[in-house]
């Protein structure tokens, strides 16, 4: 499980579990869950794309996550935004067909993009990875404040001067970021699940934004390694291990969150029929 | 004669409407636009957009399963809805964001199922295609014998909707004043997700999972946009999907030609006619605005 060509699958995982742990708490905080799944899902045609016009799948992962940020930032004028995400979504994934169709060899690598083959991690995957993700949680911790307030009140923000839509923006911007760049490794749908589950468990748990923070990267660490850890033993997909070790987190906490509110009650029941 | 014919042969492939699997094409996608339209109008006016792709997905590992256990894909896709549907509602959460939240963790799982799902497909029967029929869509590849169960759980679908369609109307506009009024609207609200799970069903088999968000949401928001009233957008709903449906078949249909025998993908040209109309729409909406 430790052995040499597993080395590379341990470090990017774990970088792109505190990063998903870090955007997650804003994602759950800003309920921006629909977009945290449409982002990865409507991006990952663009390697296909990319490798249609022969050039890096990077690059063509990065143009996608960008229309997809303009796009929705551009319905949502005049659309709710639940309705312009799952627009800029279809369009985005109904070009990616195209590509995906017309490049063909890509065909196989779909449940790859999909759901992640973190088995096949090289060494030149970790230094643009650690990079972004470096850059990402830089800006996060730039912007802390503005996206704390904005999240939590537009109106508290717009009366700081924090223009509300540039600061919704600028997230959906590093969500994409950090999208793209675990795209490739980990699979639009395992960054999905790394974002939302840990981080809405996080918030159960605790209401101070540091302290949710701190949690959300812990769970999601924990989430990662043994989903590699299963993964590796019973061969079965990482996606599977992560989506449901996820959702169990995430049931954890409403089931402590409900134990902890009955013995709050029955603790009151207790000293108000003892007086 | 032969220019009308050469006309109609440059719009309509030869042997385009006698072909079986365009049949049923035809007639499974069509219904599945029909009941996306009517159920996507008031999923738009719920704001429930992100439950509907979410359900989508989630039947994708029902599709998946009935690939691996050979049954009747319908069955898969129409379980895991319907299962996912329930989940969504035990939560049963008041507030919009927290409900959307546990949407979210209901998805993750479910697309956990399904990479678990098509992991045993391609390990057992080497059927490296299933991703990509699963999320996709295969439309011409639907057996003959989908056409029947799939219009009998469409039917149910718009029976269900136009029982309970004033109080769904109400719950659905002003949730407030429906209670006032004595509307159930918890138990509206669930009816009003299974047969949403009945509609995206139908729409995940016919243009794949991930896409059957464009059959559902597509159509209804462009109606929205041109109609005043309920009934009227519904009505322009379905047919722009059933438009877009039939347009993106023929289109398919005809890219054999173009291309030498690589025909390129129904959705393609299915979510690239909703899109554009979508954006049509716009257009109109500005112009009577100025």
């Amino acid at each position: 499980m430790f052995a040499s060509f597993m080395t590379n699958t341990w470090i990017v995982a774990t970088i792109i579990a505190i990063v998903a742990g870090c955007v997650g708490f804003f994602v759950v905080l800003r309920g921006a869950t629909f977009a945290a799944h449409a982002l990865p899902l409507g991006t990952f045609p663009g390697a296909a794309a990319a490798s249609l016009l022969g050039i890096n799948p990077l690059w063509g992962l990065f143009v996608f996550a960008g229309l997809g940020v303009a796009g929705i930032g551009r319905l949502a004028r005049r659309q709710r935004n639940d309705v312009a995400t799952a627009l800029v979504l279809i369009a985005l994934l109904g070009f990616g067909t195209l590509c995906l169709s017309l490049s063909g060899h890509y065909e196989q690598s779909v449940y790859g993009l999909l759901f992640g083959e973190v088995l096949g991690i090289g060494a030149a995957d970790i230094p643009p990875v650690a990079g972004v993700s470096f850059l990402v949680i830089l800006m996060l911790g730039l912007c802390f404040r503005p996206l704390l307030l904005t999240s939590v009140s537009a109106d508290l923000g717009a009366a700081r001067g924090v223009s509300a839509s540039m600061i919704d923006r600028l997230f959906l911007g590093l969500l994409a970021t950090a999208t793209a760049m675990a795209l490739p490794v980990v699979g639009a749908l395992l960054v999905f699940s790394l974002m939302v589950g840990p981080a809405a468990a996080a918030r159960l748990c605790t209401s101070r934004p540091i302290a949710a923070m701190a949690v959300s990267v812990a769970l999601a660490l924990g989430i990662v390694w043994s989903a590699i850890a299963l993964s590796y033993w019973t061969d079965w997909p990482i996606g599977f291990f992560v989506g449901a070790f996820a959702a169990s987190a995430y049931g954890a906490a409403r089931g402590w969150r409900w134990a902890r509110r009955w013995t709050a009650l029955r603790s009151v029941h207790v000293t108000v029929i003892g007086a | 004669m032969s220019l009308f014919q050469a006309m109609i042969e440059a719009v309509v492939a030869p042997g385009f409407l006698s072909s079986g699997p365009v049949q049923t094409a035809a007639l499974v996608g069509g219904g599945a636009a029909i009941v996306s339209g009517l159920v996507g109008v008031f999923t738009v006016i719920r704001g429930q957009s992100f439950a509907g792709h979410a359900l989508a997905d989630v039947s994708s590992a029902g599709g998946s399963a009935s690939f691996l256990l050979g049954i009747n894909p319908l069955l898969g896709f129409l379980g895991m809805a319907l299962l996912a549907a329930g989940a969504m509602d035990l939560a049963g959460l008041r507030r919009a964001r927290e409900r959307e939240i546990v949407t979210g963790i209901v998805l993750g799982a479910g697309l956990g199922l399904t990479a678990l799902f098509l992991h045993f497909d391609v390990a057992t029967r080497s059927t490296t295609g299933a991703a990509i029929a699963v999320m996709f869509g295969s439309m011409f590849a639907i057996p003959a014998s989908l056409i029947l169960p799939s219009l009998v759980v469409g039917l149910g679908a718009v029976l269900i909707t136009g029982l309970i369609y004033r109080p769904l109307l109400l719950t659905s506009l002003d949730p407030d004043l429906a209670a006032i009024r004595g509307v159930p609207v918890r138990a509206i609200g669930l009816i009003h997700l299974l047969v949403l799970s009945l509609a995206v069903t139908l729409a995940a088999m016919t243009i794949g999972a991930i896409l059957s968000t464009a059959l559902l949401i597509g159509p209804a928001a462009t109606a929205l946009r041109l109609a005043r009233r309920p009934g009227r957008a519904i009505l322009l709903a379905m047919l722009i999907g059933l438009a877009a449906t039939w347009g993106g078949i023929l289109l398919a249909y005809d890219s054999y030609r173009w291309t030498s025998g690589h025909s390129w993908p129904v959705s393609f040209f299915i979510v690239t006619i909703i899109f554009a109309g979508y954006l049509l729409s716009g257009l109109a909406g500005q112009r009577r605005a100025a």
